[in-house]
């Protein structure tokens, strides 16, 4: 099962990158982005030194990993999820479903194949350009950098559950764009991206840090900045496997009632 | 038929102008009603693009939790700001943000089919997909701009500042979505690079230019000027001393500005579909 899995992530990754033109112009776009919100944040900083105990480089540092991450974790949504969408809206799922392999593992290889050529490209990109203009942080030790490795890896798939769970509406609405957009604009607020999560006031602070999307952006973020140490560091890792269980158990329950509407509808 | 009803409206220029703006809410309102056919996606759209653009300023709001004020604006200054831009951008980006998906025509060969059509091209890129949904997000910034209208003094002068920036801002935008969209006539997969311009143009404002080191901002008045959707007359409505020491009078510039983007603009769409040669696939 696994050499095929790999297959499969292989080919999503070639399929990716062809588009060099469009992976070039993401990474200027996602420089811009991050260059506007490093003034933002040290000016920020610059009023309020230890705001959520981050200090000024921690700040900016999280800017451009948000910007690095973006397109990895596929935050807007994006990824072979979309492809998924569009398939049970043409009724071409059909196919996918007497596949011989189960389908949210068949998608999972592709999208981590995407996140793997992303990361490459669209992740390295602002990382140097970061790390050239704002000398931002780096992992301080062998073992921060094997976590952040670990949590990024889990921060793909707990956004690939959010996005396949999303796709799956497909099944109910025929259109998914409109659920797409939505869990777009909680992924954004939610995740970090807009306001390290750190900086939500009081339970709005509390709620943000227990959700799934703290797990895409917050939790990588902070595993590479040093916040956690320890015990702490294996908490904040647990916290992700636990929303990849819950997430990837839900889409197979929810795949189950989609395939009996599927039948139903003669695909 | 452009000659037709050039004839039957009189004047050849206006009859133009109506024969483009008439095709235009043609081709919109077949959208608006594909759209319509998905009813609870098309609901969750509106809504959610009221969310994600409420959600934004919300994050600002969040940042104020810490601060007093952001580069020497307090919050209800910086709204002023930040509605400023996204009223134009908003309405810009409803309006001609399917520009953007030049490159895909190119790719699909539907330019072909497009430049065919007895409609000016730019009419059919710009209403095609005409995406009703986007009033929730003209909305959000409609609402956010009226609470920062709060913290001027107005005066005759500042209405008329204030009208011609609203316009001002919409006409740049506009220029950007048209010029930066044009470079997929050159390469046609860089969708991207014209976020950077338009969206990037919006967020780079919803800030004061203060925070910004002084080079960025000067090359924000005279390379790409974005800095007068909202900076310039801004400063003129709250009654502000240029922090960069610029010249007051930049203030009411703003029009000029647009102008001179809206004709960059046109230029370079004339260049472009010049260019450009079919795919040929």
């Amino acid at each position: 099962m696994l050499p095929l899995y790999a297959a499969v992530a292989r080919r999503s990754f070639r399929r990716y990158s062809t588009y060099t033109a469009a992976t070039l112009a993401g990474i200027f776009t996602n420089s811009v982005f991050g260059l506007i919100y490093s003034f933002a944040y040290l000016a920020l900083w610059k009023e309020s030194p230890d705001a959520g105990g981050y200090d000024k480089i921690d700040a900016v540092t999280f800017v451009w990993l948000g910007q690095a991450l973006l397109m990895t974790v596929a935050l807007w949504g994006g990824g072979t999820t979309d492809d998924l969408a569009e398939r049970i809206r043409t009724g071409d799922v059909a196919i996918d479903l007497y596949r011989p392999t189960g389908l949210v593992g068949w998608y999972l290889a592709g999208d981590l194949g995407r996140a793997a050529y992303h990361l490459l490209t669209r992740g390295l990109g602002p990382t140097f350009i970061g790390l050239i203009f704002f000398h931002i942080k780096l992992p301080s030790s062998a073992v921060d950098a094997a976590a952040f490795a670990v949590s990024l890896v889990l921060a793909v798939v707990v956004s690939f559950g959010l996005r396949f769970l999303v796709a799956c509406t497909a099944f109910w609405l025929l259109d998914a764009s409109g659920p797409r957009f939505f869990s777009g604009a909680f992924a954004i607020f939610f995740s970090g991206m807009m306001l390290p999560l750190v900086l939500f006031p009081g339970w709005l602070g509390a709620l943000a840090q227990a959700l799934p999307w703290a797990a895409i952006i917050q939790v990588p973020n902070d595993v590479w900045l040093g916040q956690y140490d320890g015990w702490g560091l294996a908490g904040a890792l647990c916290f992700q496997v636990l929303w990849v269980a819950l997430l990837m158990g839900t889409c197979e329950t929810v795949l189950r009632a989609a395939t009996r509407k599927v039948v139903v509808q003669g695909g | 038929m452009a000659e037709v009803s050039t004839g039957s409206t009189g004047a050849t220029t206006g009859g133009g102008w109506t024969f483009a703006i008439r095709s235009y809410s043609d081709i919109a309102r077949l959208w608006v009603r594909a759209s319509l056919s998905y009813r609870t996606s098309f609901a969750l759209m509106t809504v959610s693009g009221f969310l994600i653009t409420g959600l934004d300023f919300v994050g600002l709001w969040l940042m104020f939790s810490h601060l007093t004020n952001l580069g020497g604006f307090s919050l209800i200054e910086i709204a002023l700001l930040y509605g400023a831009s996204s009223v134009g951008l908003r309405i810009a980006d409803l309006l001609i943000g399917s520009v953007e998906q030049i490159g895909r025509h190119i790719r699909t060969g539907r330019l072909d089919q497009m430049l065919t059509k007895p409609v000016p091209l730019l009419v059919q890129v710009c209403a095609d997909q005409f995406a009703l949904r986007r009033f929730g997000q003209i909305s959000q910034a409609v609402i956010v701009f009226t609470w920062g209208c709060f913290a001027v003094d107005w005066t005759p002068s500042r209405v008329l500042v204030a009208v011609l920036m609203v316009v001002s801002s919409g006409v740049i935008f506009f220029g950007l979505f048209v010029a930066f969209s044009c470079v997929q006539f050159w390469t046609t997969d860089s969708t991207e690079f014209a976020n950077a311009f338009t969206y990037g143009g919006n967020t780079i404002t919803q800030y004061p230019l203060s925070i910004y080191p002084a080079e960025l901002t000067k090359g924000l008045t005279f390379l790409l000027p974005i800095a007068f959707v909202n900076w310039y007359p801004c400063l003129y409505l709250l009654g502000r001393d240029d922090p960069f020491d610029l010249p007051p009078w930049l203030q009411f510039c703003s029009p000029i500005a647009a102008a001179v983007v809206l004709g960059v603009a046109m230029l370079t769409w004339h260049h472009g579909v010049r260019h450009y040669t079919s795919t040929g696939s």
